[in-house]
């Protein structure tokens, strides 16, 4: 039998975000208070982590690395006027990668002395030795500087875990309550709390102690129509963050509104959740009388909130370069961003389309000082108008491209499972022309403006993807004229970056990110951000989505 | 893996420490190993261990939630007193259940088979080898996946419940193409116990779709008679089963809502031959037989001859509505008929065999239209015979849909621990062309 979730999520857009009971297995709760205490002081680290180190050489390993990990998560899950649940969880345990005659090696334990490090070190070396007999393709792993005892912290202003929980219970039904008298009859709220403390050490010479902080409120509205028996949900506009509770206090500079006509507004590194979950009373009620779309060709007008999941899904996944090797056919896919592909030149976009990787733009959720694997974190262009230039590595790709360094980009979910590639922060950069999103629209003959993200699929080479969002308006001759409903586009990739007509300036610039991109076997989330401004794309197919049952 | 004495020993010194109206405690532990491969070698193995020990207090209406992972007394304390802090902060809650009481479970001895908990690493490298080894001697190149786990669940209250279960695993999966990258298949399979268990006889089944799925020839979207295989149908009904909550429903917010308010229960929604049920003493998909708030599992019929007979729902939701406290399924049975996947075929003049659909998602929940992909083998089948490879489809469609347009079923398998017949359906919606292979 399978371990699985025990709570059924369809009827909720934000789907397994609102997993309101704790499964019985997974992540453990704890006391909040126990959140606040320090970890293990970094002497005691680094003595165990020696330990892991000395007894994977002593066994045979050419290389090994040591992730100390405690990771902490706090949720408050509500829904209308009630809490459901506070849980707070704690993992805490040692992972051990090892390297011997070219066969890596894992092994994980929750058992945290010095003793018990040593043994599971020589349990990965076992692990690497018993696979050495099928081993076709020796790992190369590329050098790397060790950087001594160094540390890296997210800046933020207020940690999230100081805020007492009453305060926090309060926001979330005070958004709750505004959504409800504003035309929604149900709302889920949450709030979603992590600090991650890492450690890591390796056989380079790096003792890495990094504490990293994110935090995403988030909710869905729903109205229901008895009569007709239709229901509608919108979900938050916030994003998930690299940010303190700061993120919760609202700020007008950091306040974009959507074009004229549309009553959308989205939001930079400060987001307000009782505007939003008005608002979103509002349109969720709104929605169950919209005009349903007329299937066809339409220039598109897509807000920074929607696109980033669009970019997350046909930029930062065909760049990954495990996926264009092969190493996630059987389950991600693989990439038509091949490297026979590359050389041959081909666009991949339009002349406006520069897409960036990093992992540290502040505020997102991506940042960190260092990866998984010792590498210090960076920027680097993966679209150069319109052309491919790189894709995301890590230390046993880099030869395979001919690099001779990481690009940072080795990351695991917790200490429990083995570090592989992770996508950075992929963004889309600004207009260099100054340009605003009533500009912009005022030059679209048809078309629609979509704000928020919604329903997504793409296939397993990333070519076919089909998109929702959350708020659809028509655009006829240069404006807003009507929200409409039962919107999708379906695109290929490469015709859809080539239909790319241009973004909105820097000041519209704004992060859209996630807590759960999946990948790898067993699966990993990891957490990742997608900067753009509002950015248009010309003639592309919507369908229409409402059917009858 | 503890056992359950020792487990149960460990829980009755928690509930010893209690000083709440009421305690409750869960221990749940596990130890996996895997090896993943891909271009034909290993890429990454490793193993993990985990045990955690859950304690939620009570006082009045309000709870708390603490864990540790030490279990020497003195941790044991410390766990206890911070759950019946958090428990005195707590707001009191409105949807308060009193805890469960003694429960009766069945017994699904099945569910463990120590041969699964004794797997090693050196078993894991000869079958991920035999793997590659069948691959590379054909000239085509593997990614594979094989995960095997032995996990226990125990649990203890302070009102009397009693709980112990021991479950093993046993996931592979794997995907084989071409070196030109023009064909691509697979297959997938998941176990209790290894008996059955042979990496190189499901590569085969996959190396053959890879071969066979070469040259793939474009044809028009549109609605087209499908033989899903198991591995196709079998995230689409876990989707619809997993919808199937009674409160969702019953507030008008669920696809089993009813126009003018109520549920669908009772109502005829799909084909009469449709019957899905859950049975965790089942002995090819053996389950847990309790939930994880401790409600017993058993075998539940949800949709019987095409009519809806039961929703689940939370304790809290059962006596409001006042309907049977049923918790969740783990796995789920559909009945099927008799016949293979290759004879549904040969009883097809025109249609599209399926042998997997991939990155399915939820587009809109009220009519529960989902949109995804077909992937790694999709062939025209005609009088009765695979012709030709198709190149693969974007689909929008509903299993309400689906399951009243249903023609045949065949003989279920399991999968992901459920048991899934291979479906075939007329006018299943194919809404655009891909180039991925």
């Amino acid at each position: 039998m399978k371990r699985r979730d025990f709570v059924g999520l369809t009827g909720l857009a934000a789907g397994a975000l609102f997993l309101p009971s704790l499964p019985g297995f997974g992540h453990t709760p704890v006391d909040p208070a126990r959140l606040l205490e320090p970890g293990a002081d970094v002497i005691v680290k680094k003595r165990l982590a020696d330990a892991a180190l000395n007894a994977a050489k002593s066994a045979g390993a050419s290389y090994a690395d040591v992730r100390i990990g405690r990771y902490l998560n706090q949720y408050v899950f509500t829904r209308e006027k009630q809490v459901q649940n506070i849980v707070s969880t704690e993992s805490y345990g040692v992972g051990i990668r090892v390297l011997v005659n070219g066969c890596w090696g894992f092994a994980s334990t929750s058992v945290v002395t010095e003793a018990s490090l040593a043994a599971t070190a020589r349990v990965a070396v076992d692990i690497a030795k018993a696979d050495r007999i099928v081993q076709r393709e020796p790992v190369q792993l590329a050098p790397q500087q060790g950087y001594g005892e160094v540390s890296w912290k997210t800046p933020i202003q207020q940690s999230a875990f100081e805020v007492p929980v009453k305060q926090k219970v309060e926001l979330l039904l005070a958004a709750n309550a505004a959504a409800l008298d504003n035309g929604a009859n149900y709302i889920n709220s949450a709030l979603f709390q992590v600090n991650e403390q890492k450690y890591f050490a390796s056989t380079d010479g790096s003792y890495i102690d990094q504490d990293v902080h994110r935090l995403w409120p988030t909710f869905s509205a729903t109205a229901v129509d008895t009569k007709t028996g239709k229901f509608r949900s919108r979900s938050a506009l916030s994003s998930p963050v690299g940010l303190g509770f700061e993120y919760l206090t609202p700020s007008a500079a950091e306040q974009i509104a959507g074009p004229a006509g549309t009553n959308t507004v989205g939001y930079k590194l400060r987001y307000d959740l009782l505007a939003d979950a008005a608002l979103a009373g509002k349109q969720a009620k709104a929605k169950l009388s919209m005009k349903s779309v007329t299937p066809g060709k339409y220039d598109l007008v897509l807000d920074p909130g929607h696109l980033g999941l669009t970019i997350h899904e046909s930029v930062g996944h065909p760049t990954e370069l495990d996926r264009v090797l092969g190493y996630e056919a059987n389950f991600a896919g693989t990439s038509f961003a091949t490297l026979e592909w590359k050389a041959k030149n081909l666009p991949y976009g339009s002349q406006e389309v520069n897409i960036v990787a990093d992992k540290l733009q502040p505020g997102s959720v991506g940042a960190v000082g260092y990866d998984d694997e010792g590498v210090k974190t960076r920027e680097w262009d993966l679209i150069k108008e319109g052309k491919l230039v790189n894709y995301q590595k890590i230390r046993d790709q880099a030869h395979i491209v001919g690099q001779k360094e990481s690009d940072g980009c080795c990351y695991a979910q917790s200490w429990e499972d083995v570090q592989f590639q992770r996508m950075p922060n992929v963004s889309l950069r600004p207009g260099k022309a100054k340009l605003s999103v009533d500009e912009m629209v005022s030059k679209v003959d048809k078309g629609i403006y979509i704000a928020g993200a919604g329903s997504f699929s793409i296939d397993q080479q990333r070519y076919n993807f089909q998109f929702g969002g959350q708020l659809f308006f028509a655009i006829e001759k240069g404006k807003i004229t009507e929200p409409l409903e039962d919107v999708a586009y379906q695109s290929n990739t490469q015709e859809f970056w080539g239909a790319c007509a241009g973004s909105c300036d820097q000041s519209d610039y704004r992060l859209y990110g996630t807590f759960f991109d999946g990948k790898g076997q067993p699966a990993q989330v990891s957490s990742v951000s997608h900067g753009s401004a509002t950015t248009r794309f010309n003639g592309v197919n919507v369908i229409n989505t409402a059917r009858k049952v | 893996m503890l056992t359950q004495t020792e487990a149960q020993d460990i829980l009755k010194k928690v509930l010893s420490f209690s000083t709440s109206d009421d305690c409750e405690a869960t221990l749940n532990g596990s130890t996996s190993g895997n090896v993943r491969s891909a271009r034909n070698t290993i890429s990454t193995a490793g193993v993990t261990d985990n045990v955690s020990l859950t304690v939620q207090a009570r006082f009045g209406k309000r709870s708390g939630l603490a864990t540790c992972n030490e279990f020497d007394e003195a941790s044991l304390r410390r766990c206890v007193q911070r759950a019946e802090e958090i428990a005195r902060l707590a707001p009191e809650s409105p949807e308060y259940v009193p805890l469960l009481g003694p429960q009766q479970y069945l017994a699904s001895p099945a569910s463990f088979a120590q041969r699964t908990a004794d797997i090693t690493p050196d078993y894991r490298a000869q079958q991920i080898g035999a793997s590659i080894a069948l691959c590379a001697a054909r000239k085509l190149s593997s990614a594979g996946f094989f995960n095997d786990s032995a996990d226990f669940l125990a649990k203890r209250n302070s009102k009397g419940l009693e709980a112990y279960q021991r479950f093993t695993n046993l996931d592979f999966s794997i995907t084989v193409r071409t070196p030109d990258g023009a064909g691509s298949g697979y297959a997938l399979a998941n176990y209790t116990d290894l008996a059955t268990f042979d990496a190189a006889r499901l590569t085969r089944v996959a190396a053959d779709k890879a071969a066979a799925s070469v040259n793939a020839k474009a044809i028009e979207p549109g609605k087209y008679t499908v033989i899903l295989e198991p591995a196709a149908a079998v995230e689409l009904l876990t989707n619809m089963m997993q919808a199937m909550d009674a409160r969702n429903a019953d507030e008008g917010r669920s696809f089993l809502s009813k126009k003018g308010g109520g549920s669908k229960k009772g109502e005829r929604i799909f084909d009469e031959r449709v019957t899905i049920y859950s049975d965790p003493t089942h002995p090819e998909v053996p389950d847990l037989t309790f939930a994880a708030d401790g409600r017993p599992q058993r075998k539940v019929t949800w949709i019987e001859k095409g009519i809806v007979q039961n929703l689940y729902s939370s304790r809290f939701w059962a006596q409001k509505a006042g309907i049977p406290d049923l918790p969740p399924p783990g796995g789920w049975i559909m009945s099927g008929g008799t016949q293979s996947t290759a004879e549904l075929i040969k009883s097809t003049a025109k249609g599209i065999l399926v042998t997997r659909l991939w990155y399915i998602r939820a587009v809109d929940p009220q009519t529960l239209l989902y949109t995804g992909l077909t992937r790694d083998g999709t062939f025209y089948i005609e009088n009765g015979q695979v012709k030709f490879p198709v190149k693969n489809f974007r689909f929008n469609e509903s299993p309400i849909i689906m399951l009243n347009n249903l023609e045949a079923l065949g003989k279920p398998v399991r999968l992901d621990g459920n048991l899934v017949p291979p479906l075939k359906i007329r006018d299943f919606t194919f809404t655009s062309l891909s180039d991925a292979v």
